[in-house]
């Protein structure tokens, strides 16, 4: 029988919506509500001090939109007017310098893509399979367009003297977050970004200042960045010994475990994203490199007896997102799917058990092993881990 | 060339920002704190999250013990067996604690909290005082095992080719996640099947935060219908919000549920540190003969210590009339009529 959403006239052919003066600042279709970040409140004591993951499920493309990009606090929000933000660079440079932000967005501008993943990324997941969706198994990754300075631009208006060796940024938040950044990647590709995906930082990512440090672990990403020592030693703070360490089965702790490895996920099918139509079917992933680009992704639905190479759609840009298809026909049975990134340090993504047996369970940090979806004949899906 | 941007730092500016410590002892401040002086302020500032021993409350960070742990299946990383310097402890308490009133101690205080710290960790006696003099003669006991980053450390296959066909015998499940069952019921997970996006899925589940907020709502509606007509009900609604906002990390608006602060759910009216099965309270709450009303609300909470002088509640205070003002309504919406 003809369909009635085509045969009958539907209330938007027929009557006018909003106009042009209804939604000053747009959002997302009333029927895209589901959307949204999400948090799971038994992981911390307080949710000032604490994180919520990006909705990978539900995303397409490369470029995670602002108001979906994960947070991590460690303060709650800081909530700063951006004519009362200063940073302040001092220590061991020539001249110890304040800028406002009208004075940063007067140095040379750059715009540059790159992911930001906290080391606690799928950190639930060392012991097995634990959380029942990608978003929450590896949501804590973004990857957004920032425009800012190159950090070297701000410390050369300073003059950084030849002693020095170690930065502090520090944040201007409740929890005046800190960490000690090497002065070599400093100047490498640090950058001080001001905006994300075209618009101001979002609060919660850090309104009015960030710092960007590529490839490398989000916590030292410090927001609502305030000040930048510049010193010969490191500073230990609390954010790279107690927190952000990680302990090996030998009772050492690896420190300064900076660069993030490559890792890559199925977003869809994933347990959130069932599988709804027998046949034709596109599935859908992302992967990255805090090393460089991603250079191929490989993917399973047997569990690891047998890979084919994913399509990789859209730009691949070093220390970013990368999206990746796979377009395959299915048949109504069970499915194990995986897949696998390999960068262009030619480093691998390897499964959960090879990471387990170099560092045993108790890391916490740096979980990037291979991702096992369970596909079942009714279409649900759910996290599981292989042998 | 420096393009001439920005302005020199004022002398008074970089001592108002440059507090860090580093573990060769650069950055320490004068003064200095007993073990005892130390035990004191933990007591009033530090044990309400971490504990009158430090052993932690709750899912806050425990401080002391875990000796010997790090190689068990459930390590305990605290301050003596983990942390690598003690000068952590001073940097990051000076910066970031109490959470929720950072920065609000003086120096001899946070050296007697440290100088308690290093007790509780049986790593100096109860005489120990603790000062710039004598701060980096204090050693760790995990100082020496950390080690450098040697990643990669698993098969990175950069000479061979991964394997791509008949790579495996078999394949078993060997874990499941819907076995443990932890994921938020809110997950966004469709019923399943071929309608699983039309519809399926719960739009109000996703709106409410958690079970614990929409009890919190039904509480305050409930009480806002039954309530007398003298209360403003769009200022109660304003002041819920703010309440989940500002106080629901520490304090529940229901009944006998009891977090890091008192429930709420019948404060309006009542004497101070007189809620049924809440043991926490300080001796100066306990002391201080208050009634919670529009008045006394309105001072304590611009700011707990000027009305409490040793209160336990780290909070910073409301500053806007109208923030104090809706959360006064919301707070007396909640008292049952009599």
């Amino acid at each position: 029988t003809p369909a009635p959403e085509i045969t009958e006239v539907q209330e938007w052919n027929q009557f006018l919506g909003d106009g042009v003066a209804a939604r000053p600042y747009g959002m997302p279709s009333q029927f895209e509500k589901h959307v949204v970040r999400r948090d799971v409140e038994w992981l911390t004591a307080s949710r000032e001090s604490s994180v919520n993951f990006t909705p990978l499920h539900d995303l397409d493309g490369i470029i995670t939109p602002n108001g979906l990009c994960f947070e991590r606090h460690h303060g709650g929000i800081a909530e700063i007017p951006p004519e009362k933000h200063r940073l302040m660079i001092n220590g061991l440079v020539d001249r110890e310098l304040v800028f406002t932000m009208d004075d940063l967005k007067r140095f040379p501008r750059v715009n540059r893509i790159f992911f930001l993943e906290c080391a606690a990324n799928s950190g639930m997941e060392w012991r097995g399979a634990q959380l029942n969706g990608c978003q929450f198994t590896h949501g804590m990754v973004h990857c957004v367009q920032y425009t800012g300075v190159l950090l070297k631009t701000v410390l050369e208006e300073c003059g950084v003297k030849t002693n020095a060796k170690w930065l502090m940024p520090e944040g201007a938040d409740a929890s005046g977050m800190n960490r000690s950044v090497p002065l070599e990647k400093a100047l490498d590709d640090c950058m001080l970004a001001f905006s994300m995906n075209g618009e101001a930082l979002r609060p919660e990512q850090g309104y009015p200042l960030r710092l960007v440090v590529p490839g490398w672990e989000g916590n030292m990403w410090v927001k609502w960045l305030r000040r930048i020592e510049v010193g010969d030693q490191p500073w230990h703070t609390r954010e790279e010994t107690s927190k952000y360490t990680d302990l090996l089965e030998n009772g050492k702790s690896r420190r300064f475990t900076w660069v993030m490895d490559a890792k890559s996920v199925v977003t869809n099918p994933s347990p959130q994203a069932p599988l709804r139509f027998k046949g034709p079917n596109v599935l859908s992933g992302l992967a990255w490199s805090g090393r460089g680009a991603i250079k191929r992704v490989d993917v399973t639905l047997d569990g690891g007896k047998n890979w084919v190479t994913a399509d990789i759609q859209g730009p691949v840009l070093p220390k970013s997102l990368t999206r990746f298809y796979v377009n395959f026909e299915w048949d109504g049975k069970p499915l194990l799917i995986q897949s696998r990134a390999i960068d262009d340090t030619g480093y691998v993504q390897p499964t959960k058990n090879e990471l387990r047996a170099a560092r045993g369970t108790n890391s916490i940090y740096h979980n990037n092993g291979i991702q096992t979806w369970h596909v079942r004949e009714n279409g649900e899906v759910e996290n599981v881990e292989v042998s | 060339e420096p393009l001439g941007l920005g302005r020199e730092a004022l002398p008074e500016e970089v001592a108002a920002w440059n507090t860090d410590i580093r573990p060769d002892g650069q950055g320490l401040p004068e003064g200095s704190g007993s073990v005892l002086q130390g035990e004191e302020v933990f007591a009033d500032q530090c044990a309400v999250c971490h504990g009158d021993f430090a052993e932690g409350v709750d899912r806050w960070p425990v401080l002391a013990g875990g000796h010997g742990t790090l190689k068990s299946r459930n390590p305990v990383k605290t301050i003596g067996s983990y942390w690598p310097y003690l000068s952590t402890a001073y940097d990051y308490i000076e910066r970031a604690m109490p959470f929720g009133n950072a920065r609000s101690l003086s120096s001899d205080e946070i050296y007697g909290i440290v100088a308690y710290l290093l007790y509780m960790n049986d790593l100096v006696d109860d005489e120990f005082v603790l000062s710039k003099e004598n701060f980096t003669e204090i050693h760790l006991p995990n100082e020496a095992n950390f080690v450098a980053d040697d990643r990669p450390d698993t098969p990175t296959m950069a000479q061979a080719e991964p394997c791509m066909t008949n790579c495996k015998e078999s394949v078993e499940i060997t874990a499941r996640a819907q076995v443990i069952d932890v994921t938020p019921e809110d997950a966004g997970i469709p019923e399943g099947g071929e309608d699983a996006a039309e519809g399926g899925y719960d739009q109000a589940a996703a709106e409410t935060a958690d079970p614990e907020s929409a009890a919190e709502s039904a509480t305050g509606d409930d009480q806002v219908a039954s309530a007398a007509p003298a209360l403003d009900a769009g200022l109660v609604e304003e002041g819920q919000g703010i309440f989940k906002k500002k106080c629901g990390s520490c304090h529940s608006a229901d009944e006998g549920k009891h977090k890091i602060g008192p429930s709420l759910h019948a404060v309006y009216g009542q004497t101070a540190a007189s809620v049924d099965g809440f043991t926490k309270y300080s001796k100066d709450m306990k002391s201080a003969e208050l009634m919670w009303d529009a008045e006394t609300l309105d001072q304590f909470l611009t700011k707990p210590k000027s009305l409490v002088k040793r209160t336990r509640m780290s909070f910073v205070g409301l500053k806007k009339d109208g923030d104090r003002a809706a959360v006064i309504e919301y707070l007396k919406s909640l008292t049952p009529t009599n």
